[in-house]
């Protein structure tokens, strides 16, 4: 029921952005999250755009990830 | 799929298992609170990834699920008033009031409409004039600003035909009357997307009160496995504290603009949960300022008294005491295609969830 996807944004118009999720477009509502630009990625729920998805973040995540991998020999 | 893909490569799900395994010396148990989570430790089959040491219990968070039989019996009283169409969440539909069930009232003839998001009810409204619009609100603090935001456009544009049932729900006290129950917890992983909009100190408390770990984990394997070695690192140490795996969603101070409108519109209610019974202010009720908007104040219906089904076990299994496997309805009387509880219905259910991903 919380379950939220990544989306890409195409275009902002006023409170609604269409977005993209794996090439099929939806509307996602901006009624609760402002600032968002074409190109973003949001999470979508329920036809909201909750949260954006922080690029820099994600990136950091997986970084971390990977060198618990890398560092297996270490622990 | 960007954001989703890099998450669930095998290698690195399986060397946060083996640094988990390293890690892991003390028997603890973790609960999961969220039904997506449930349902992604039941997919990815993560449980066979963790040392005996370490155990998985699900807790109470589908909203479905938990959704009380009276409030299941009020929806189905209002779909059968002539004038009203009943629109809800599609989870909703199949789960199994005291007598019936929305779908079977569907059957019979009754307008009962699955929307994908709430928006559309107040399309439907405004199409429709000359009936009244009620919306099942069901979920957490994710949804609930999503209905906050539709009764808000409703006042806007003046829609007088739109009309809430709120059962929406908070985490925090739930997961605090567990503990107080005494179900044996070590730690919370912690739901993503509700953290994504109260931000993470609402567990605060958890941490410094009944000294638990707590990880707001995304939904992804590997994010769920890094949540769970968090976890471990924490608990081995004797150090609980809240921490966020889910770094890309969620941060530590929420989504202002939903908090907002969940402040503007809805106030804090003592609610009934399935299985759990009566959890003070564990409710979210649409605020005196928003009333024309509220179903309870506009219609006066008979409700039938409420009955729970029989031999069930859900309240069990919400609570973590048991799992679907110890429930003898299980697989036998007990489908997703003929539940005979909540926890089947929905697809993130505890039941459903073992249902689907059993051997």
């Amino acid at each position: 029921m919380c379950l939220a996807i990544p989306a890409k944004v195409l275009s902002v118009d006023g409170i609604a952005a269409v977005v993209s999720i794996e090439g099929v477009e939806y509307t996602a509502s901006l009624l609760m999250l402002d600032n968002v630009v074409a190109g973003d990625y949001i999470m979508l729920h329920a036809g909201f755009a909750i949260q954006k998805v922080d690029a820099e973040e994600a990136e950091e995540t997986l970084r971390l990830l990977q060198e618990e991998t890398d560092n297996r020999p270490g622990i | 799929m960007k954001y989703i893909d890099e998450y669930r490569k095998k290698e690195l799900i399986l060397s946060i298992s083996q640094k988990i395994q390293k890690r892991s010396v003390k028997d603890i148990v973790l609960m999961e609170v969220c039904g997506g989570h449930t349902m992604a430790i039941q997919r990815f089959g993560l449980r066979s990834l963790l040392p005996s040491s370490i155990r998985l219990i699900s807790g109470p968070g589908c909203p479905v699920c938990v959704s009380s039989q009276q409030f299941l019996d009020q929806a189905m009283a209002y779909a059968r008033q002539p004038d009203v169409i009943l629109t809800t969440y599609g989870d909703l539909i199949r789960v199994p009031g005291s007598v019936t069930s929305l779908e079977k009232e569907r059957a019979a003839g009754r307008d009962v409409r699955i929307v994908y998001s709430v928006l559309e009810s107040l399309d439907i409204a405004r199409q429709n004039p000359d009936k009244k619009v009620v919306f099942l609100g069901i979920g957490f603090e994710t949804t609930a600003p999503a209905t906050a935001a539709a009764i808000v456009q409703a006042r806007e544009r003046n829609l007088g035909n739109f009309f809430v049932l709120s059962a929406h729900k908070v985490m925090p006290p739930v997961m605090k009357a567990l503990l107080d129950e005494g179900v044996k917890i070590d730690g919370f992983i912690a739901p993503g997307h509700v953290s994504a909009i109260t931000g993470t100190s609402i567990y605060n408390d958890l941490a410094e009160k009944y000294k638990l770990g707590v990880v707001v984990s995304g939904f992804e394997p590997a994010d769920m496995m890094q949540a769970v070695l968090m976890l471990t690192e924490q608990l081995e140490a004797n150090s609980p504290k809240v921490e966020v795996q889910y770094n890309r969603v969620v941060h530590i101070e929420g989504n202002k603009m939903a908090q907002h409108l969940l402040n503007e519109v809805f106030v804090a209610a003592d609610d009934v949960w399935r299985g759990l019974g009566m959890i003070p202010e564990s409710g979210l009720k649409i605020s005196p300022k928003f009333a024309d908007f509220d179903a309870t104040k506009h219609f006066n219906v008979p409700v039938e008294p409420s009955t729970e089904p029989k031999g069930c076990i859900c309240g069990q299994i919400l609570r973590g005491n048991k799992t679907p496997v110890d429930c003898k309805l299980f697989a036998k009387a007990c489908t997703p295609d003929h539940p005979v509880g909540a926890c089947m219905v929905s697809g993130e259910g505890t039941c459903a969830s073992y249902y689907k991903y059993r051997d």
